[in-house]
């Protein structure tokens, strides 16, 4: 991003950035950046808080006349992510025994997944199926956690790595509907990974492809490199 | 060490083109600036799925207006409910139109722009000979003045 600065200050554009990430930001030496010690992910810092959105940015355009570049200030608060302390909330019971569980979950999850996108009117699943076809994928993913190779179930590397990222923003957005309010940074991503079996499915399709000599820049973008 | 932590550690101190003397642009008074948002989250307008990839520094056009976009960066090492629960936390359009409702800045672009970050090409050399001046230029014939930069 601070590359992007260069150019576009040398274009003639007034710039202010977000650094989330102190050393980067002091190597590239942007014209103006506003270091916030920010959940990678949030670099308004905090969901839902406009007061605290909008001070972060009245402390970047401050920035704006300093001609004294680069300048790198630092906002005063930081917010940390909560990776050890995974959400806590509850998941369906089983309705459908003869179902894998991992499907089964898929199904039970299907109304808080709703919920949530009728509260919000957006959705971050939708860049390989709908959530329609979330179960259709997390099935994929049984078959790769079993040793099945990717090209036989159906998928490429970058397709696979898209589908992982529609079933876990299923998975997230409707445990915003559970939970009821907005948790701390990558406290839903750990729940997802730790309490529910398609996210220990993903993990096991990751280990999968990697025991079997797969193609790292697949596998590793399966899931978190925290998880 | 946190998760974020970690990644931190890893990416501080890499390698990254030198920009000498580094150019500035002076910035009207905010309360005549038109305020554009240009992001490194990978944001795409919702069905424009094709997820972006390391080396692509190509940028999307995301109307101001607009808030249904699809994220579509490629690494999973970032959160991403915060995204989903509020927009405004890495594209704050709902703050810059209350900025200008308020008269704080004066008025917000037609379009804010989305690039991929977390590149690995040490050079950047499309981003700074291609795709970066063509994003000034589209920012630049829209009249904005400044630009507000967000990664994840």
């Amino acid at each position: 991003m601070g590359v992007l600065a260069h150019v576009l200050e040398a274009a003639g554009l007034a710039t202010v950035g977000i650094s989330l990430i102190r050393g980067q930001a002091e190597t590239v030496r942007a014209p103006r950046m506003l270091h916030c010690q920010f959940p990678l992910g949030r670099p308004l810092g905090r969901p839902d808080d406009p007061d605290f959105q909008h001070d972060v940015l009245r402390r970047a355009f401050a920035l704006l006349p300093r001609t004294d570049v680069p300048v790198l200030e630092d906002h005063p608060m930081v917010i940390d992510d909560e990776t050890d302390a995974p959400l806590a909330c509850s998941l369906p019971p089983r309705f459908d025994p003869a179902l894998p569980a991992a499907l089964d979950e898929v199904a039970g999850l299907r109304a808080a997944y709703d919920r949530q996108l009728a509260r919000s009117g957006r959705t971050l699943v939708g860049r390989t199926a709908g959530a329609d076809g979330i179960a259709g994928l997390v099935e994929k993913f049984l078959r790769l956690a079993d040793g099945a190779p990717l090209d036989e179930v159906g998928l490429s590397g970058s397709e696979a790595i898209a589908a992982a990222q529609d079933v876990r923003a299923f998975y997230e957005e409707a445990a915003l509907a559970l939970a009821d309010h907005t948790p701390a940074a990558r406290q839903a991503e750990s729940w997802f990974y730790t309490a529910t079996e398609t996210g220990r499915t993903l993990k096991a399709a990751r280990d999968r492809l990697e025991a079997d000599g797969g193609e790292r820049n697949v596998w590793y973008y399966l899931t978190p490199a925290s998880q | 060490m946190s998760a974020d932590e970690e990644i931190r550690a890893r990416l501080s101190g890499l390698p990254a083109p030198t920009f000498d003397p580094i150019a500035t642009t002076v910035a009207p008074p905010l309360a005549e600036a038109r305020v554009a948002i240009v992001t490194t989250a990978g944001l795409r307008p919702a069905g424009e799925v094709n997820l972006w990839r390391p080396g692509d520094f190509s940028f999307t056009v995301l109307p101001a207006e607009g808030r249904d976009f699809q994220l579509s960066h490629f690494s999973p090492n970032f959160d991403r409910a915060g995204i989903t629960a509020d927009l405004n936390v890495v594209l704050p359009s709902d703050r810059l139109a209350e900025l200008a409702a308020a008269g704080t800045i004066g008025s917000v672009a037609t379009n804010h722009l989305s690039f991929m970050g977390a590149q690995t090409d040490e050079t950047f050399s499309t981003l700074r000979l291609d795709t970066g001046p063509a994003a000034a230029k589209l920012l630049r014939d829209d009249g904005v003045d400044v630009v507000l930069l967000t990664p994840v």
